[in-house]
């Protein structure tokens, strides 16, 4: 439809977010570049603090903006983000981009029935009746395979169990047709079976629909579950990128190989330490001038400590950012 | 068949139906608001239901006990019917209760929702102006204002509005301090609602109750605070009967009377109470999200 139809569905180019509210300026995220293309599922992947949620975010332009400085440029299909304002910024977010919350008890209002909830969204962006967008949210339920839909339309937040209401929330965040779905942990906050069934359902969603899809998650098997493609984040910047295959079977940076060393398998033994990363993340209103995984990285050398590491590109798409790998190649 | 299942929805009880519900399964609250139901009756039907007239007093009957014949209650210093008056009083002592919480709940809400919204500055100004007012303890406030404004039904009800802003005020922007940084908000946001929708819906839904109930708990303060007023001849003038100028004037008669005294003192008691014990119930009913 629009002349960026073969264009990535989201484009961000050195992205750069610092917190100016505090003492000291906190760089959140650092020189940070994704492309997503149509139908295709990318995984930020990272602990707290990393800056994948403030990625995420930047996409609907929700920090405070007096006190967060954003630099680079964000575009979703085509349109530049950081250029909207006022009531084009409000007709973007949730049709342009719209965002599945961490936890939905929280991200739902309380004192409104889910389904009035749905509805105010549709009728926020389509120009139709009332009834008509009831109808679409009840269709929304239905695809979102919500037992008796005509019912829980009615319900209240509170009434609902926890993986029903995330499943409202993927109802009200997909009502729209949202050209890209951005995923805030939208697991995390679940019993552990119910997890699954939300994975199994956005990846069934995100197959049928063709969805594209930003997918923020602190758990490894989480974004292997569902993504294409993963990008590792230390410390606001990506360090490693690649297709799903790559990163997990060959990761290159020695964070990445130590996320995947510390996850526990169903064979170890029991009574064995896992392994863990020493030390902790750095504090990122204070980040060492070097790369900012040397202070606890195994491998880190003497130059590590000064210079900031180039990204090295290793093979096709897969990327990452350490000097080990350009002496390697 | 598909206009067919739209309007086939079953409707689930609405938020408010859901507390009421859980608010009648309390009954310590259902009694309490049975009483204060009772009292605003009794205040409305006060010319029908009071036996005698308030104001016409006997001087040869003064003082008796209660359980005097045509007298159930006593009568008080000038003679008049004690049940009488007791039962008129409860409309100026009610009003008086409730009216100024009301305004100060109009106002208060309207101070501490802009506050908490709009936070930086226009908080700080706001909140820092209310706090002068809290310096002040506010008994001596309501006195200090009455007394300024000089005595009569109007100026008390001024005076314990200004008292009851402030209060209120910070119950509104502290509470709209949290929802605005609640996720629902940013949710809401992020689906591309604009600011007056947010606050609309979003902060108004939520903030409104919990204001509202806090106000229905300072009713009580209220009444207690307007009695003080109308028993140093701030508030209601005699011979109009209120509760705390009764008690106010039946003070003299304690050593003979220590009864006959303590009746208007009773219904204050019985009334505040019976408030304070609704708003709890009423809080608890509401504390359903969790």
């Amino acid at each position: 439809m629009s002349a960026t139809a073969e264009g990535p569905v989201l484009d961000i180019r050195g992205l750069r977010v610092t917190f100016t509210g505090g003492a000291r300026p906190v760089r959140a995220v650092d020189d940070v570049s994704l492309a997503i293309a149509r139908g295709e599922v990318v995984a930020l992947l990272g602990e707290s603090g990393s800056g994948k949620s403030v990625t995420l975010r930047s996409v609907l332009r929700l920090h405070p903006p007096r006190k967060t400085r954003i630099e680079g440029t964000i575009r979703v299909d085509g349109t530049d983000v950081m250029t909207l304002e006022g009531a084009a910024l409000a007709a973007f977010r949730g049709k342009g981009a719209s965002m599945i919350f961490q936890e939905p008890m929280l991200a739902l209002d309380p004192v409104y029935s889910v389904g009035d909830q749905i509805v105010e969204a549709i009728l926020r962006h389509e120009r139709m009746s009332r009834a008509q967008a009831r109808q679409r949210a009840l269709e929304w339920f239905e695809h979102v395979r919500i037992p008796s839909p005509e019912r829980r339309l009615e319900a209240y937040p509170h009434e609902m169990s926890g993986g029903m209401r995330q499943r409202a929330m993927i109802a009200l965040a997909l009502a729209c047709n949202p050209k890209l779905l951005l995923a805030d942990e939208p697991t995390t906050a679940l019993d552990a079976t119910v997890q699954v069934q939300i994975l199994l359902l956005l990846r069934e969603l995100q197959r049928e629909l063709g969805l594209s899809m930003l997918f923020v998650t602190h758990d490894i098997g989480v974004a292997v579950e569902v993504a294409d493609r993963i990008a590792v984040m230390y410390a606001g910047r990506i360090v490693e990128i690649g297709s799903v295959r790559d990163v997990i079977r060959t990761p290159r940076h020695p964070y990445t190989a130590g996320l995947l060393a510390t996850r526990a398998h169903g064979g170890r033994l029991s009574g064995n330490r896992l392994p863990a990363i020493a030390g902790s993340p750095p504090d990122l209103a204070n980040l060492p001038p070097g790369c900012a995984f040397a202070p606890r990285c195994g491998h880190a050398g003497e130059s590590c400590m000064h210079e900031a590491p180039p990204v090295v590109a290793i093979g096709a798409g897969h990327e990452a950012r350490c000097v080990l790998l350009k002496t390697a190649a | 068949m598909r206009a067919a299942t739209a309007e086939a929805f079953v409707r689930s009880p609405g938020y408010w139906v859901t507390v009421l519900r859980r608010f009648a399964r309390d009954p310590v609250a259902v009694g309490a608001a049975m009483v204060v139901l009772g009292l605003i009756l009794m205040a409305v039907f006060a010319p029908w239901l009071a036996p005698q007239d308030p104001l016409q007093g006997m001087t040869l009957k003064r003082l008796r006990p209660p359980g005097t014949d045509g007298h159930p209650l006593g009568t008080d210093e000038l003679g008049r019917d004690m049940l009488s008056r007791l039962i008129h009083g409860a409309r100026i002592s009610l009003f008086m209760g409730i009216v100024p919480v009301f305004t100060a709940l109009v106002a208060g809400a309207a101070i501490g929702i802009v506050a908490g919204y709009a936070g930086g500055w226009t908080n700080t100004v706001l909140m820092r102006t209310m706090d002068v007012f809290f310096a002040f303890p506010s008994v001596l406030l309501a006195v200090a204002l009455a007394g300024a404004l000089g005595p009569g039904i109007l100026n008390s009800i001024i005076a314990l509005t200004l008292v009851f802003v402030p209060p209120i005020a910070r119950v509104a922007e502290s509470v709209t301090t949290g929802v605005r940084s609640r996720d629902y908000v940013e949710a809401a946001k992020a689906s591309g609602a604009g600011a007056l929708t947010i606050i609309r819906k979003h902060v108004l839904g939520n903030v409104l109750g919990p204001i509202f109930v806090y106000a229905m708990s300072l009713i009580a303060v209220c009444m207690i605070l307007a009695s003080g007023l109308s028993f140093l001849g701030l508030g209601v003038k005699p011979p109009m009967p209120d509760w705390g100028l009764m008690l106010n004037t039946l003070r003299t008669a304690i050593y003979t009377q220590p009864l006959l005294c303590a009746l208007p003192g009773v219904m204050i008691f019985i009334t505040s109470i019976s408030f304070n014990i609704m708003t709890d119930g009423l809080r608890s009913a509401m504390d359903i999200k969790a």
